[in-house]
């Protein structure tokens, strides 16, 4: 399944077959994992008739071989941005990106298109939201599949054509051979995602990102096709992304989770810390947002009020500053930087004045700067 | 799921459906699509009720079935005692104030090229409620309820709002002939999740202000649970299980209903997720729906009886009923 590529060709000791068997004894996946894509500051800003749109400003993560990180955030908190930006799907003019990304160890930043068609599929390939548009309607299931393992693979037909019916059932699409040769429309929803996800793994890439893979389904199509990346991202050790605007979605299924608003990374942690000492009055806000089946019936929402910044002109403060309940002068002057918290190793936050004020070191921060 | 049956249908209701059956027909062949099959359920006046199920189950289908648009295949709608489903031309036309519908995707839903004034001032035009002036100071006070600025929506245009915006406008557009019934049809489902908290609430608010009976279509439960006095639980265009909200999610009484509520995602990490309960399988195609219980192909309760009667809802609880050969709790004698 592995296969080489162009710029991303790796002389990381840890790829090949003694991963998967310290895998299969149990080892923890981050103990051998390594860097696998390591985003630093990155910036993207489109041109507007109206100024530039500072979509993504100063983002840093890193992800690792075989762990799942998920990007929460509402519409325009510059999530799916980030994600193309990686991929390097973002349109040619009007964009101007900065900041470095390095997949797998080589510096991706300024790849050419060229460079980047030797990436997809075989090292980083992406699901989509919507699978109603992201297959070729009038093309049949089985060639959309096999094209990739023909073009990036050099597959000959019949191969091609056995591999992708083992991705169908891989995915779990009943009857593979017969889905083989139909149409897309004669899908379901979520059968299609299923395909998408099948395309996605096709060349056996390293990370994949899925942006809003069950936003366009039902609840019960949405945990079948969250369980199923969750195992082939299991079985294949990949790297995941996993983007989405609901918490709820993340929560059982992300090793690391970071919560974005207005292109910056708000708070980012192990999920367990995230959820057990979230830190960011926009995460508290984002989690309270979500109706719980547990509370009675007619219990009042409590959704968030105002709405995101004009990201023409970011607000020079906490961006989140404007909604936020807690803010103060110091919030709406003063941007507050990404921090460790002291207790709690790993787990990131920019707030002035976090959720815990228990934790002695933030208080007395939070002190000095007032 | 078979839910045929009457049994849980009260003596007053506002809106009362019974034994409703929409079949489309499928060009050039006779084959129909059985969207609902026989289904019946009452709202009573002031109450919220929640229809939930898959795509497909038929809920939509239900929805605009109350608004006579189509005309259900057979079955009947009675609004406060009017026959719905009897009436023609300008008898009917003449009820639709009455009745207003909010869609699921709020900019598709509104004109792009007219003002949101104009759009929501619309109906008043079609209906000559009152004069201009009248209806502008209508138009203002809706505008105003939901929580839009009237003046700037006398010159913007549903683009330069947001999609949670764009519902509110949709709400007022559905208020402004002073309804006493709204159908939402998946009104929340084109949002955020940050956003969509914003809809329950101002329904609720307009409801109160407007005395309101509402039908809330959806696919996500945790909303219906909110937001609904009765919810009912429907599966390729039956009814499986109807009741009181909190008795329906404390103890399910169908596999199916306890399907859907396993497969709620829990902002929680420390919840195991539990992919015992999960759904496999497909929804079976509504041209050739399963014999008996329509839920026995992907339900593991599943048994031969199953396949041969289709079962009729019985009551579990006060106000808890359930068409399910082998249901999660135990029947009830329905005087007590």
């Amino acid at each position: 399944m592995t296969t080489t590529s162009g710029s991303a060709d790796s002389n990381d000791p840890i790829i090949g077959d003694p991963i998967i068997e310290a895998h299969d004894v149990g080892v923890k996946p981050a103990a051998l994992g390594g860097d696998l894509l390591v985003v630093d500051d990155l910036h993207v800003s489109f041109r507007t008739p109206r100024g530039d749109v500072h979509a993504v400003r100063g983002l840093s993560f890193t992800l690792q071989r075989g762990r799942t990180l998920g990007i929460v955030g509402e519409s325009g908190s510059g999530k799916s941005v980030t994600a193309k930006a990686v991929m390097g799907l973002l349109p040619k003019s009007g964009v101007t990106k900065t900041g470095t990304v390095r997949y797998d160890g080589a510096d991706i930043s300024d790849l050419s298109q060229e460079g980047f068609r030797k990436l997809w599929g075989t090292e980083m390939a992406m699901v989509f939201q919507d699978p109603m548009t992201s297959l070729n309607p009038v093309m049949k299931i089985g060639k959309q599949i096999t094209e990739s393992l023909q073009i990036k693979l050099g597959m000959d037909r019949a191969d091609a054509r056995e591999t992708a019916i083992q991705l169908l059932n891989a995915v779990k699409i009943p009857a593979p051979e017969k889905r083989f040769s139909e149409y897309p429309g004669k899908l379901s929803g979520g059968m299609r995602q299923r395909v998408v996800i099948a395309m996605a793994l096709a060349c056996g890439p390293k990370l994949l990102f899925a942006d809003e893979p069950t936003t366009a389904l039902d609840v019960t199509v949405q945990a079948q096709i969250l369980d199923l990346l969750a195992e082939q991202q299991r079985d294949r050790f990949m790297g995941m992304l996993l983007v989405t605007h609901d918490l709820g979605v993340v929560a059982g299924r992300a090793d690391d989770i970071a919560v974005m608003y207005a292109g910056r990374v708000v708070e980012k942690a192990p999920a367990r810390s995230l959820f057990h000492h979230l830190q960011h009055h926009y995460t508290a806000a984002l989690l309270n947002s979500i109706p719980k089946v547990e509370y009675p019936s007619h219990t009042r929402l409590q959704a968030i009020g105002g709405r995101p910044p004009d990201m023409v002109h970011p607000p020079k403060g906490c961006s989140f500053a404007p909604r936020c309940g807690f803010a103060t002068d110091l919030c709406v002057e003063v941007e507050p930087e990404l921090v460790e918290h002291p207790a709690n190793p790993g787990h990131y936050f920019a707030c002035h004045h976090p959720v815990s004020t228990a934790v002695s070191l933030t208080a007395t921060a939070m002190n000095g700067a007032i | 799921m078979a839910g045929s049956g009457t049994i849980h249908l009260r003596d007053e209701s506002l809106i009362r459906v019974e034994n409703l059956v929409v079949e489309f027909s499928v060009k050039g062949t006779k084959a129909k699509v059985k969207a609902v099959s026989n289904i019946s359920f009452d709202i009573a006046e002031g109450e919220t009720l929640g229809l939930v199920g898959e795509s497909g189950c038929g809920k939509s289908t239900t929805g605009r079935a109350i608004m006579q648009l189509p005309r259900p295949t057979s079955g009947t709608v009675a609004f406060n005692g009017t026959v719905l489903t009897d009436l023609k031309g300008e008898a009917l036309r003449a009820m639709r104030p009455q009745m207003q519908m909010i869609f699921q995707d709020p900019i598709s839903s509104l004109n792009p090229r007219r003002t949101v004034h104009a759009i929501v001032g619309e109906p008043l035009k079609i209906w000559s409620k009152g004069s201009p002036a009248e209806q502008a100071a209508k138009v203002d006070e809706v505008l105003e309820a939901v929580g839009v600025d009237p003046r700037m929506a006398r010159v913007r245009r549903p683009h330069e709002y947001s999609g949670g915006q764009c519902q509110r406008i949709s709400i007022a557009r559905a208020v402004v002939t002073d309804p006493k019934v709204i159908i939402c049809d998946e009104p929340v489902s084109a949002l955020d999740v940050s956003v969509q908290a914003q809809i329950p609430n101002l329904l609720e608010d307009m409801k109160q202000r407007y005395g309101l009976t509402l039908a809330f279509i959806a696919h996500d439960l945790a909303v219906v649970k909110n937001i609904s006095d009765n919810v009912a639980v429907m599966y390729l265009g039956k009814m499986c299980e109807v009741g009181a909200p909190d008795e329906i999610y404390n103890t399910p009484a169908h596999p199916y209903t306890r399907a859907l509520i396993s497969s709620i995602p829990m902002p929680d990490p420390d919840v195991a997720l539990d992919t015992s309960q999960r759904l496999v399988g497909e929804l079976p195609s509504p041209l050739d729906p399963p014999s008996g219980c329509r839920f026995r192909t992907r339900c593991p309760l599943a048994q031969d009886i199953c396949a041969q009667v289709e079962p009729q809802l019985t009551a579990v609880g006060k106000r808890h009923f359930v068409a399910c050969h082998f249901p999660l709790i135990t029947p009830v004698s329905i005087s007590t």
